[in-house]
């Protein structure tokens, strides 16, 4: 198949090119996952802001 | 080669280089800019910067010519390189690696093994493998650039080692490290449409892909003839299993690489360098398709020059023997013959920027291993650091020109130096680094007696294995011969071809898991520390 003449050749020659369509697949589902400790800081930032506008009206 | 063509590429090549280097310092000069810059366009280039500094001349020039002997079986090799070298160390040893060194506040890969086992000897040890071992990678890295120019250029393979290590040494020391990022896009970038056309041209000139395939599996009962007794079978089939070309193509070339990308310090390094997951995530996509189309078509290319060769009348031969046996020639000389004079100019430029950009990090990374590590971390040595790394780096220069000068010297003509070179690093790196990196990032458990005996372990076995049984190294480096008057201790056996990884890895694994028996725990407030944000 596909001109090679043992069946491990053929098997290296897909799982090279499955293994490349794997690694595009998760980079495109992940591609803006991964800034947790950003967005965490950011929400603590949003809820102290939200914590401080109270502070304020109760004052 | 067109003299006059070449040099207007170069100059072309250098001004555009000089201009992204500017520009890449004048961009990074506020850390606002450097911000913004993080948030949008950079995870493009970063992820381009990637695949730039992984792929070497060694491994288009070096391996490619070994797949014009082994055949596509290698193509194996290319498989574990984007799933194990990019998938699983990216995802689960990138993301954990990233945390684990902030968590420990490591700068270098020696370093964050130190922090991590609380051992300073590690820290030194592992620093101190790193600078005496790495000199023969970045020498092969050294030998396919040099080679490829002295190629192209017709010129003497001496002259054309000298002058690619001094344009790479004042890259260096310039301070060629600013603005790298860029470089390093605009390279990856060239590599990635080189490798590209050089594909698309290959293909077409044998008639198309399942045709071109087809014409090299008939080409069976040339390679039997030539390689028979070593046990080829044909370039699209696997040797004949546990011969010799068996051996060496598993356990050297796509086990030995193949596995050994994992315990890799400079990669390890650059997983600490990211701000996030998400780069990580990002650098997986980008990667993945890199490697498939560097490694992947140097080994196609190079198995199917042996077609061109055999059909071009003033060869009518395979690879190995147009390119008198000398396996490092094979890729430059299909090149030579087979593309166009432009295509030639442009490939070469590509081929010196995988090498300048692997090289500048390679030096950087034994500079530190000296200079931080061994001496002012291991041995408390007081004084100037940046001084001491930048002498490291001057020597670990002169070690690698004067290997890179010496080796193509020493080892027989027709053995895949290039290749072997970076498995055997490779080898040394996974069986030293591997049991106890996995450990240090995966087990709470694991504990500085085991780590030290497991990387103790790795080093003496492989060490061994190559000095005295692996006869591909152990002959040409006569330090068997001189005590025990054989060139292996075993030879005549097939456990002569096998590498030493192989025998090494599972070694080392053993002693680390039993030695984790013996020694104290580590305080549970340290693991606490490392593992801080790690699930």
């Amino acid at each position: 198949m596909l001109g090679f003449k043992d069946f491990w050749v053929l098997l290296g020659f897909l799982l090279m090119i499955l293994s490349a369509i794997l690694c595009v697949i998760y980079g495109l589902i992940n591609w803006n996952h991964g800034v947790e400790i950003k967005s965490i800081k950011l929400e603590k930032e949003k809820r102290w802001a939200k914590e401080e506008a109270k502070i304020e009206k109760v004052l | 080669m067109n003299i006059l063509l070449l040099a207007s590429f170069v100059i072309i090549y250098l001004f555009i280089i000089g201009f992204l280097a500017y520009y890449g310092y004048r961009g990074t000069r506020t850390v606002s800019d450097y911000m913004v810059c993080g948030r949008s366009i950079q995870p493009y280039i970063m992820a381009l910067s990637y695949g730039a500094t992984f792929i070497s001349t060694s491994a288009i020039v070096g391996f490619g010519g070994a797949a014009a002997v082994f055949g596509m079986g290698i193509l194996w090799l290319t498989f574990l390189n984007i799933f194990i070298g990019i998938f699983i160390a990216f995802i689960y040893f990138g993301k954990r690696t990233r945390k684990m060194g902030l968590n420990l506040n490591a700068h270098t890969f020696p370093e964050f093994l130190g922090e991590r086992y609380n051992s300073k000897f590690l820290q030194g040890a592992t620093g101190l493998l790193i600078f005496i071992s790495m000199p023969l990678y970045t020498s092969v890295v050294l030998i396919g650039g040099a080679k490829f120019i002295a190629q192209i250029l017709n010129i003497n393979y001496d002259v054309a080692l000298f002058f690619f290590t001094v344009i790479i040494a004042t890259y260096v020391i310039m301070g060629g490290l600013k603005g790298v990022m860029y470089t390093d896009a605009f390279q990856g970038g060239l590599m990635f449409i080189g490798m590209t056309l050089l594909l698309i041209i290959t293909y077409s000139k044998l008639g198309g892909v399942i045709n071109a395939h087809k014409q090299l599996t008939e080409m069976s009962d040339v390679a039997i003839k030539i390689f028979g007794a070593k046990g080829h079978t044909g370039w699209t089939s696997f040797p004949t299993f546990l011969s010799e070309f068996w051996l060496v193509l598993v356990t050297t070339i796509i086990l030995g690489v193949g596995i050994g990308v994992l315990a890799q310090p400079q990669l390890a390094v650059r997983f600490m360098t990211v701000k996030s997951d998400r780069e990580l995530n990002r650098a997986v996509l980008v990667g993945g398709i890199f490697i498939l189309m560097m490694t992947g078509v140097a080994f196609i290319i190079g198995s199917l020059s042996n077609v061109y060769f055999y059909k071009h009348s003033d060869y009518k031969t395979i690879s190995f023997i147009a390119a008198n046996k000398n396996v490092g020639n094979i890729i430059p000389l299909y090149i030579k013959n087979a593309m166009p004079q432009w295509f030639t100019a442009i490939f070469m430029i590509t081929l010196l920027s995988a090498a300048m950009s692997t090289l500048s990090s390679q030096f950087h990374v034994m500079g530190t291993a000296i200079g931080r590590d061994v001496y002012e971390k291991w041995l408390g040595g007081k004084g100037k650091p940046i001084l001491i790394t930048q002498m490291g780096i001057l020597i670990t220069i002169l070690i690698s020109l004067f290997l890179a000068w010496g080796l193509p010297l020493f080892f027989e003509c027709g053995t895949a130096i290039v290749a072997r070179g970076t498995a055997i690093f490779f080898g040394l790196c996974a069986s030293s680094f591997l049991p106890i990196y996995i450990g240090a990032l995966f087990s709470k458990k694991i504990n500085k007696t085991a780590a030290i005996t497991g990387f103790i372990m790795g080093f003496i076995v492989s060490f061994f294995w190559i000095f005295f049984v692996h006869i591909k190294e152990s002959r040409p480096l006569l330090l068997c011969k001189t005590i025990f008057g054989v060139d292996s201790l075993a030879q005549g056996t097939k456990w002569a071809f096998v590498d030493p990884l192989v025998i090494a890895l599972p070694f080392s694994t053993l002693a680390t898991i039993v030695a984790n028996k013996f020694g104290k725990p580590l305080p549970s407030k340290h693991i606490k520390k490392c593992f801080k944000g790690i699930l």
